[in-house]
């Protein structure tokens, strides 16, 4: 695949980003396209990543102005089973998921081609193109801009953590004793601010590209229009005979991986647990809810039809010297 | 020739079981409602047996909904009755007013938040604010001034 081509439209795209970020908040969509062929994708290439964790480094480099700043002591919060989530003590953890590591390499043993290798899997959010972490926070603090990126507003977020538990990945992690709940009501609503990876939209609204992509010695990672990486990773899952992961789960993703072995596979060697997250089937959750628009949208047509009809039936009852009035 | 009248008790409320049922209604918008925010398992309610199902956002999501649909099948009836079957005889109180803003407000924030959740619609984190507390309010204030009106027995409208 030429690398030129993909740079060359990530870079439109991002000034596309830009464009859209800077424009402010038209809700329009591009007539006709579904608006997933406006999002920005990655292919991550599993066959290529060596482990060597220098995207995990830059991801930290590039991103430590936006983490955690807790003060301490911590607020005492009620009631007792709220547990304090504090990684500030901890922020060298590149293992896992933690609000000060948004990136980290699973490895899997597996057997590719009758041989068994060590695959070195880079994960982190999704960037799901109808997210849920954004569309079921209660409080606006978490959004996603028209290029598809997803980001929590840690100047908004009140650490509920709703968000990390409606995401099929449990992505975002949760840090105690920063943020706006500490000017509310600190002992009783609110726990903190909730960190992922935001796709590095600053450096992505400038054209730039994100910083783990940019750092990765061996181009594991392709970024551009989701349409093109969607038929970038199916070719290269046709060239190896491979799988691909994050096409449509949770109802499509913007981060589509590329293995040599099937996922349920890669998924049985993984290790999972608390910021360490599956790669397993993900249902389309918000498809449940929003699959009820008909019922919103037919539900007062019954209703007025039903007053009306029954106006009608009295009316000719009225005409036909019967008593208009009756009930149930 | 006299409008036809349909549907009404002869002190002017719902019929006992309608009202029942939209009691339960409501009961449930409030309840699922509410469990949008992550409150009901940090304070204990999630584990009282029968209401666990409080703190699973995606059940509550989908409740919510449906209660939307009944909810608005409900309003359109009676607004609909009214107009082409009460207006000429009865008019608005002053309670059904108040109480007609505030659902007025909630349908048309609870709807922006529908449209809101589909794929390719991105609404400013200041409007999505917006939409909340003024969502939450209006079903404050609804809660409120019915409960008012449930015990010093408000009707929506009077007899012009
Ligand atoms: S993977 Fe999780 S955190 Fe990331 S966009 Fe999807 S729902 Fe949100
Ligand atoms: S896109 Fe940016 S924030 Fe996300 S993992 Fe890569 S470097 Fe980190
Ligand atoms: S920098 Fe590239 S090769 Fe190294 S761990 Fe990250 S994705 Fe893999």
């Amino acid at each position: 695949m030429s690398n030129t081509i993909s740079r060359r439209s990530f870079l439109k795209s991002g000034i596309l980003a830009a464009g859209t970020l800077a424009a402010g908040e038209s809700a329009a969509r591009a007539a006709g396209a579904p608006a997933r062929n406006q999002h920005l994708a990655t292919m991550i290439d599993i066959t290529r990543c060596i482990g060597c964790g220098a995207c995990v480094e830059a991801c930290r480099e590039a991103n430590s102005p936006k983490f955690p700043n807790p003060q301490k002591p911590f607020p005492r919060m009620y009631p007792d089973r709220v547990k304090v989530s504090d990684w500030s003590d901890k922020q060298d953890v590149d293992d896992r998921l933690t609000p000060y590591n948004w990136l980290f390499i699973q490895s899997a043993t597996v057997e590719v081609d009758g041989e068994e290798t060590e695959l070195t899997i880079p994960r982190r959010c999704m960037h799901c193109t109808n997210p849920p972490c954004v569309k079921l926070c209660p409080w606006g603090a978490s959004r996603q801009y028209q290029n598809g990126i997803s980001r929590i507003d840690t100047d908004m977020c009140l650490g509920g953590s709703k968000c990390k538990a409606v995401c099929p990945w449990d992505i975002p992690q949760r840090q105690t004793g920063d943020g706006l709940y500490l000017d509310l009501l600190p002992s009783l609503a609110g726990n903190g601010i909730m960190n992922k990876c935001d796709r590095c939209y600053d450096r992505v609204a400038m054209g730039e590209q994100p910083a783990c992509i940019e750092a990765c010695p061996e181009e594991v990672q392709t970024i551009g229009p989701r349409p093109e990486i969607v038929a970038q990773a199916h070719a290269r899952a046709r060239e190896i005979g491979g799988y691909v992961y994050g096409e449509n789960e949770n109802g499509g993703t913007n981060t589509l991986y590329v293995s040599p072995v099937p996922f349920e596979t890669l998924n049985a060697a993984i290790e999972k647990g608390p910021g360490r997250p599956h790669l397993g089937p993900a249902a389309d959750r918000m498809a449940e809810a929003n699959n009820l628009g008909a019922a919103l949208l037919i539900a007062p047509l019954a209703g007025a039809a039903t007053a009306l009809g029954r106006f009608l039936k009295a009316a000719r009852k009225a005409g036909s010297g019967e008593h208009p009035l009756s009930d149930t | 020739m006299t409008t036809p009248t349909v549907s009404r008790t002869a002190d002017g409320l719902m019929p006992a079981p309608i009202r029942a049922a939209y009691m339960t209604l409501l009961l449930f918008m409030a309840l699922s409602g509410f469990g949008q925010m992550p409150i009901f398992k940090r304070y204990y309610i999630a584990d009282i047996p029968g209401l666990g199902w409080l703190a699973q956002f995606y059940v509550t999501h989908f409740i919510h909904y449906v209660g939307a649909a009944l909810l608005l099948g409900v309003a359109a009836y009676y607004l609909t009755r009214y107009l082409v079957a009460e207006r000429s005889r009865r008019r608005l109180s002053l309670y059904g007013a108040i109480q007609g803003v505030m659902m007025v407000t909630i349908v048309a924030t609870g709807v922006l938040r529908v449209i809101k959740n589909y794929e390719g619609y991105y609404l400013s984190s200041g409007l999505i604010v917006f939409l909340d507390i003024l969502h939450l309010a209006a079903v404050m204030g609804f809660l409120l001034v019915g409960a008012w009106g449930l015990t010093s027995r408000k009707r929506w409208t009077r007899i012009r």
